[in-house]
């Protein structure tokens, strides 16, 4: 469960993917989730997760329902997390014009890195925060990360490659903890980028 | 590091929810429903009405325009096999696209026998009409379920009653006690092992969507409320006058199908929809759905 007791509600960005999935993630480390499909409801949560799913679908269905500059603003200061796909929206460059990239994390990555489906696996790898027990990450036509800028910080590594990241406001994985088990991922986003800046209560 | 597990494959399944995979013949077309927000194609050779109007054996597609369309796009390609014709799978397979369809709108190699799919690293899709047929189908390793609906009818009725009796049957067993799960198998002619799963879930254990008969942006909001994850548009697109539009039209209606107004909005304008077939007009022995069992 989250170490301290908050009202906060973190959104999950619904257009396309597995976004229950995450909140129900959310549900079980203990916060508030909500859908997002909106400018409204976007403006009522106090962080963003954006889910895995086709980024290009995605980034269509942004544009069609004007969500570009309230997202482009939202991702700037407050909490967000992507896994896969929504780390493909988040970050600084992209190898395509199909995809937006908010630059909210100066990552710089190759869509469907690993290949097609065929290339798709699962792989236990360490997270830096948990003492290095081994996480179940599945990767599904991830996106691979080639460079990253000083100022982010790597949280997991796979064969050396840096699959998960964070920055001050924003974290990444090109895995999808929301497919396994485990609330270690969510629960580092809800208690070290949601909840950091509050004080105990 | 493992490839090709149940889970991986699950995991491509869970990545295409609340999203439209259409049918496309060539590349040029899978630019437009990738422009247009789909999350996924499907590479075939005819679409379903143009298969059902020509007649003859429909098989497996060209490789060479399911690599002309893996080239186009970035999206998934998924293509079709036919019913027990995992010699179509292998080669499909080889071709490296990301999910199959072992679909009874080819025509059937195997009027017994189902492709084994846990063989494969691949994922497969297969479709169904009721829960019986749909945990059948995740026993040999589907990793998706759609309703069979009729392909290529552009009339939703037969996408309702598979959804419905699916929903149905899953909402039946959620209320079953222990001792009666067996019987229910059973009855449902599907393994045990599943049936307990289905029930203590409460939803079919691989994401679950809708096809066969989708044409009009109303139709994705009704299939979504009777509870698809996702769906797959076939003839209801490039069969219409105006794919483009139409394509967006039902992607946003597929995100906001529990939004009215919304889908009156993105409906407005759009010009005629496929032209469609009543059921009852379609002679007897030559309903897709009765493919597969």
């Amino acid at each position: 469960m989250v170490e301290k007791k908050s009202n906060k509600t973190v959104g999950v960005l619904a257009l396309q993917g597995d976004f229950d999935k995450h909140l129900s993630h959310l549900y079980s480390v203990g916060v508030n989730g909500k859908l997002v499909r909106n400018k409204s409801e976007l403006s009522a949560v106090d962080g963003l997760i954006i889910p895995g799913g086709e980024s290009t679908a995605m980034t269509k269905l942004i544009k069609a329902f004007s969500l570009e500059e309230p997202l482009a603003e939202f991702v700037k200061t407050k909490p967000v997390m992507g896994t896969c796909a929504g780390l493909i929206l988040l970050s600084n460059q992209i190898d395509t014009d199909r995809v937006i990239g908010f630059g909210a994390i100066n990552i710089e990555l190759k869509r469907n890195g690993f290949g097609r489906q065929l290339d798709s696996f699962s792989a236990d790898i360490s997270l830096e925060f948990t003492n290095g027990n081994p996480f179940h990450a599945l990767f599904i036509r991830a996106p691979r990360i080639l460079k990253s800028g000083e100022d982010v910080i790597s949280l997991a590594t796979y064969e050396g490659e840096t699959v998960m990241a964070r920055n001050s406001n924003v974290l990444v994985t090109t895995f999808h903890p929301e497919l396994t088990d485990s609330l270690a991922v969510h629960k580092y986003f809800i208690n070290q980028l949601l909840l950091s800046k509050e004080k105990l209560n | 590091m493992k490839k090709g597990s149940f889970e991986v494959k699950v995991g491509l399944a869970e990545m295409l929810k609340g999203g439209v995979i259409m049918d496309v013949t060539n590349a040029e077309q899978a630019k437009i429903a990738e422009d247009a927000g789909a999350v996924a194609v499907m590479a075939l050779e005819r679409i379903p009405a143009d298969i059902r109007e020509d007649g003859g054996i429909a098989r497996m597609s060209n490789p060479k325009m399911i690599k002309d369309i893996q080239k186009m796009v970035s999206i998934p390609v998924m293509a079709k096999c036919r019913i027990g014709h995992f010699a179509e799978a292998q080669i499909l397979e080889a071709l490296e696209v990301d999910f199959i369809d072992e679909s009874e709108v080819l025509t059937p190699a195997d009027e017994m026998n189902h492709i084994e799919k846990n063989k494969f690293n691949i994922p497969f899709v297969c479709g169904c009409r009721n829960l019986g047929e749909a945990l059948r189908r995740i026993a040999e390793g589907a990793a998706m379920i759609r309703t069979k609906g009729e392909a290529g009818s552009g009339n939703i009725v037969e996408a309702v009653r598979h959804m419905r009796s699916v929903m149905g049957e899953i909402r039946a067993l959620t209320v079953m006690s222990k001792d009666e799960i067996m019987a229910e198998s059973k009855r449902l002619s599907a393994p045990y092992e599943l049936v307990k799963q289905t029930a203590k879930l409460g939803k079919l254990p691989v994401p679950n969507f809708a096809a066969g008969g989708i044409a009009t942006p109303a139709d994705a909001s009704l299939m979504m409320q009777l509870g698809a994850e996702s769906l797959f548009v076939g003839s209801g697109i490039f069969k219409s006058e105006d794919p483009a539009a139409r394509a967006k039209a039902v992607v946003e209606a597929t995100t906001h199908w529990d939004n009215p107004k919304l889908l009156a909005r993105v409906s407005e304008g759009l010009l005629e929809a496929m032209k469609g077939l009543d059921i009852s007009e379609i002679p007897e022995g030559q309903l897709l759905q009765e493919r597969g069992w």
